[in-house]
C-alpha cells in the first residue's frame, strides 16, 4: 500500500525496514523530522532513538553501538558534520561492526542554514561512499542498501537527500518494519579500534584499496542509469536528475542520459557516455563533483569531448535548481529557445517584504530591548544561531556563524581592542551544543564580556525539539534537567543572574550588574517559547490601548506583530500572545489588561 | 509532452495552514491510485514568512512547479498571491482569499500593504481567470476562522482531477475529529462560492 510520504519520515520508515538499532542525531533543518518520526513511536520498538547533544557526540554514540553489531545511525544537517568532522574522518579508517549509515542533509539556497556547502565533497575527502537520493521513495530505499554496503565493505555509508528530497512528498509503497538489529556486545580488537599511528597506517592503505570495490559495488545499484541515443547528451545526479529527465520528455529530445544516484559516480558508465557523445552537459547542484570525474574519464577516452556544465557557465555553483532552469539550460545546448514564466515586473515593486521574525509575545524581543537599554546601541552584540538571529534588525545581532561562536567571537573581540561594552547571547540548545567549551575559555582566559544565554526551554528554530535542560529525551522519558546556572558557574563564570525577560525594569538592572562587572558575566534570561507555552494549554492575559495613547510610536518600533498603528494610535490585534512587554514600555500607561 | 496531469501552487503565510491543504491533496491523490509529487517550506520560513508548497498530482518528476506551469495558484493571502504569480501557466487560474495578514512592516508603518485591485489586476493578465473570495469570513459561518484553508480547498475542488469524496475521506485523515463538522462544513462553503 502507498502512502503519502514527507522524504524524512520515508527515510525514517527506511531505517525501521533495516533493522537500525540505534538512531542519534542533532536537529537541524532540513533532517529534523527523521529522528522526530522515529521519537513519534515513543519507545514502542526496541531501538534506541535520542537528541544528542550535539553532531558530533550523536555520530560517536553511533559508532560505538555499531561496534557493538547494532546498526546504527547519526542525523544532521551539513553543517552539523562540520562539528561530527573529527570522528567522521576516522571512522573511514577503522571501519564499522553493524553498518553505519550517515544521514546528511544538504540545504542548496540556504533555506534555512548559515552556508550551502556540499556534503558530496566531505564524502570524496573521507574515502566513503555517498548515496545521493532523488526523491522520498529512493532515499527510503537507500537506506537498507546503506547498511549492506557498510557491513559488506567495512566503511561508514553517507546518505545525503537535500531540502527538496527530505522536505519533498510522493506516494512511497509501505513498509514492514523489520528485526532490530541490536548489537551483541563489544569485541576488543585494538588495531581496528584504536587510533594509534601504528594502527592507522596500514588501515589508511586498506581504506585506499576499497575505493575500486566501493565504485564496482554502487555502479550495479538501480539508481545509476545509462541510455545512448543522440551524440549530445546529459549527464545529472541527485534531485538534478529528476529535472534533467522531465525536461528531455517535455522537449521530447533525443539526447543521450546518464542519471547518476551514487558518488563516486560510476565511470564504467561515464566512460560510455563519453565515447559516444561530442558534447554532454553536467547537471548537479552546488559543487562540481559530478563534473570533475566527467572531465577526468574525458581527458582519457575522448579528449574532444565538449562539456558544459559549471565550468562553462551553464550551471550555477551555488543555489538550487529548479526544472525550468535544468530546462533552459539543455534547450540552449540544443539551440531551442528559453521558456520563461510571466513577467509581474513593475507590479511586485508594491509588495511588503515579509522576511520571517519574531513570534509576537517572544521573549526573546524583550531580552534584546533589556539588553540595548543597559548596553547602548554602540556596544558589540555577537549572537549565534536561533530564532533570535531574525531579531538582527534590533541591532543585537552583529555575528552570527556558527553554532556557540557567540561566546568565542566576543571574547577574541575583546583581546583584539575593543574597548567598548560586549554583550552576546545564544539560545538554551545553542548553548549545550556549543557554548559550553566557549564559556569555559571565557573564564579561563578572563574574557571581560557578558553572556547572555536565551533559555526558552526547547530547540525551537528547528521545531521545538528536547534537550538536557528540559527534561525530556527525544522519546519522552524523563530525565532530571540541568541547570544552565549551574553549568555556568562550574566552567567558572563567577557572576551569573536569572531573569525573567518579561519583568523589563528588573532584566534591564539585570544587565546594567553584568555590564559592569570587572569580568566574565552570566545573564541567563529565562521565559518559555511563547509556541510551547501556547502549546502546553497556557492561556494568555488580554491587553487592550486605552485613550492615553498619546501616538507616540514606542511600543511600534518595539516590533511585535501584534501591535499596529491605526490613524494616530497604537492597537493591539489578535495575534497578541499577552506577554505584557508592551504596557511595560509605553511611557503613558496606555496599555493595560483587559478586565 | 505533458508531464504532470495538474500542478498547483499553494502559498500563504507560516501558520494559515498551508501544509494541510497539501497533505489533503497528496494523500487524495494516494487513495486515486495517482502518483503524486508535492514539496514543502518548512524551517526559518515557518516563523510568519512566506510560505509556498507545490503539489503536482499525475507527476512522476519534480516536486516543484516550475515557473509559468500552475495550473492553479491557490493563495490564502492576497499579497502572497502576487508574489508567487511567476508560477502561474497562462491557462492557469488564481484563487485568492482577500484577507490580508499584514506584514511588520506594515504594521510598524515602514511599508503600505497594495490594495486589492493592485494585486488582481497584474495576475487577470498573466493567466485565464482570477478568482477571490474572502475565505476567511466563510470560514466563520462555518464555525471557525481556523477553517479559512479548507474553505480554499473546497473552492480548489472544483478544478482538479480528484473526486470529492476522495478529499473529503483524506481531510477526515488529517482533521481532529472534534473539529472534523466544521471542516466539512467549510469545505462545502468554499465550493458552492466557485460554483
Amino acid at each position: 500500500m502507498k502512502e503519502y510520504l514527507l522524504g524524512n519520515v520515508a527515510i525514517a520508515k527506511g531505517l525501521l525496514e533495516a533493522g537500525a538499532g540505534v538512531v542519534a542525531g542533532y536537529p537541524g533543518t532540513p533532517s529534523s523530522e527523521i529522528i522526530e518520526s522515529l521519537a513519534s513511536l515513543k519507545g514502542d520498538l526496541p531501538i534506541h532513538v535520542e537528541w544528542s547533544v550535539n553532531e558530533k557526540v550523536a555520530l560517536e554514540v553511533a559508532i560505538g553501538a555499531s561496534w557493538t553489531g547494532a546498526r546504527a545511525v547519526a542525523t544532521m544537517k551539513h553543517v552539523g558534520l562540520n562539528v561530527a568532522a573529527d570522528p567522521f574522518m576516522t571512522l573511514a579508517y577503522l571501519g564499522v561492526g553493524g553498518g553505519i549509515v550517515v544521514i546528511i542533509a544538504d540545504d542548496p539556497f540556504c533555506h534555512s542554514s548559515q552556508n550551502e556547502q556540499d556534503t558530496r565533497r566531505y564524502a570524496q575527502f573521507a574515502a566513503v561512499p555517498c548515496l545521493d537520493p532523488v526523491d522520498p521513495g529512493v532515499a527510503k530505499e537507500m537506506v537498507t542498501y546503506g547498511f549492506e554496503l557498510s557491513e559488506k565493505l567495512n566503511v561508514p555509508v553517507m546518505l545525503r537527500p537535500t531540502t527538496r528530497v527530505s522536505h519533498a512528498r510522493s506516494d512511497v509503497e509501505a513498509s514492514h518494519t523489520a528485526e532490530i538489529r541490536r548489537g551483541s556486545g563489544f569485541v576488543k580488537n585494538p588495531a581496528r579500534r584504536v587510533s594509534l599511528p601504528v594502527h592507522v597506517r596500514p588501515l589508511h592503505v586498506e581504506l585506499l584499496e576499497k575505493q575500486k570495490k566501493i565504485e564496482e559495488a554502487l555502479a550495479l545499484t538501480p539508481w545509476n542509469s545509462l541510455r545512448l541515443s543522440g551524440v549530445h547528451g546529459v549527464i545529472a545526479s541527485g534531485i538534478s536528475s529528476l529535472y534533467a529527465e522531465e525536461a528531455l520528455i517535455e522537449m521530447d529530445l533525443d539526447l543521450s542520459f546518464l542519471k547518476v544516484g551514487t558518488f563516486p559516480a560510476p565511470s564504467d558508465m561515464i566512460r560510455l557516455i563519453v565515447e559516444h557523445a561530442s558534447k554532454v552537459m553536467i547537471v548537479e547542484e552546488l559543487e562540481p563533483v559530478l563534473e570533475e570525474q566527467v572531465e577526468r574519464v574525458a581527458r582519457k577516452y575522448n579528449p574532444d569531448l565538449e562539456i558544459l556544465g559549471k565550468g562553462s557557465g551553464h550551471i550555477p555553483r551555488f543555489g538550487e535548481l529548479d526544472q525550468l532552469y535544468v530546462r533552459n539550460a539543455i534547450a540552449s545546448m540544443e539551440g531551442q529557445p528559453a521558456r520563461s514564466g510571466p513577467i509581474l515586473g513593475e507590479a511586485l515593486k508594491i509588495l511588503p517584504s515579509r522576511p520571517p521574525g519574531l513570534c509576537p509575545g517572544c521573549s526573546h524581543r524583550a531580552t534584546y530591548y533589556a539588553m540595548r537599554k543597559a548596553f547602548g546601541r554602540d556596544a558589540v552584540f555577537p549572537s549565534d544561531i536561533g530564532c533570535y538571529t531574525m531579531a538582527v534588525h534590533m541591532g543585537t545581532v552583529d555575528t552570527c556563524l556558527c553554532m556557540g561562536a557567540s561566546i568565542t567571537l566576543a571574547s577574541g573581540i575583546r583581546f583584539g581592542g575593543e574597548e567598548k561594552g560586549i554583550c552576546c547571547s545564544l539560545g538554551d540548545s545553542t548553548f549545550l551544543h556549543g557554548g559550553m567549551t566557549g564559556l569555559l575559555n571565557a573564564a579561563y582566559n578572563k574574557a571581560r564580556i557578558t553572556v547572555t544565554i536565551l533559555d526558552n526551554s526547547t530547540t525551537a528554530m528547528t521545531g521545538h525539539q528536547p534537550h538536557p535542560g528540559t527534561g525530556f529525551t527525544a522519546t519522552g522519558k524523563w530525565s532530571e534537567p540541568v541547570s544552565l546556572e549551574a553549568i555556568a558557574r562550574a566552567l567558572g563564570a563567577e557572576s551569573v543572574e536569572t531573569v525573567n525577560p518579561y519583568d523589563i525594569d528588573s532584566a534591564v538592572d539585570a544587565f546594567k550588574r553584568a555590564r559592569d562587572y570587572p569580568g566574565l558575566s552570566v545573564v541567563i534570561a529565562k521565559q518559555a517559547c511563547v509556541i510551547t507555552a501556547r502549546r502546553n494549554g497556557q492561556k494568555p492575559q488580554a491587553f487592550r490601548v486605552n485613550d492615553k495613547c498619546e501616538g507616540c510610536r514606542i511600543c511600534v518600533e518595539f516590533g511585535c506583530p501584534a501591535i499596529e498603528f491605526e490613524g494616530e494610535k497604537a492597537r493591539i490585534n489578535n495575534l497578541c500572545a499577552g506577554c505584557g512587554v508592551c504596557a511595560w514600555i509605553c511611557p503613558s500607561s496606555a496599555i493595560e489588561v483587559m478586565k | 509532452m505533458k508531464t504532470s496531469e495538474c500542478d498547483i501552487v499553494i502559498v500563504g503565510v507560516g501558520g494559515q495552514g498551508v501544509i494541510l491543504i497539501s497533505d489533503v491533496l497528496g494523500r487524495a491523490a494516494v487513495k486515486a491510485g495517482m502518483p503524486v509529487r508535492g514539496a514543502e517550506t518548512h524551517g526559518m520560513a515557518q516563523r510568519g514568512g512566506s510560505v509556498i508548497n507545490h503539489i503536482r498530482l499525475g507527476c512522476r518528476f519534480s516536486p516543484m512547479v516550475p515557473t509559468g506551469g500552475a495550473d492553479v495558484l491557490l493563495a490564502l493571502e492576497p499579497a502572497e498571491a502576487l508574489r508567487f504569480g511567476h508560477y502561474l501557466s497562462r491557462d492557469g487560474v488564481a484563487m485568492i482569499n482577500t484577507d490580508p495578514v499584514l506584514p511588520i512592516s506594515v504594521t510598524m508603518g515602514k511599508s503600505v500593504y497594495p490594495g486589492l485591485e493592485d494585486i488582481v489586476d497584474p495576475l487577470s493578465e498573466v493567466c485565464k481567470e482570477v478568482k477571490t473570495l474572502d475565505a476567511t469570513s466563510l470560514a466563520r459561518k462555518a464555525g471557525t476562522s481556523q477553517a479559512m484553508n479548507v474553505v480554499m480547498l473546497g473552492a480548489l475542488s472544483k478544478y482538479i482531477p480528484i473526486k470529492e469524496e476522495l478529499l473529503l475521506d483524506a481531510l477526515c485523515d488529517v482533521v481532529p475529529k472534534r473539529h472534523l463538522d466544521a471542516n466539512k462544513r467549510a469545505f462545502q462553503i468554499g465550493k458552492a462560492e466557485v460554483e
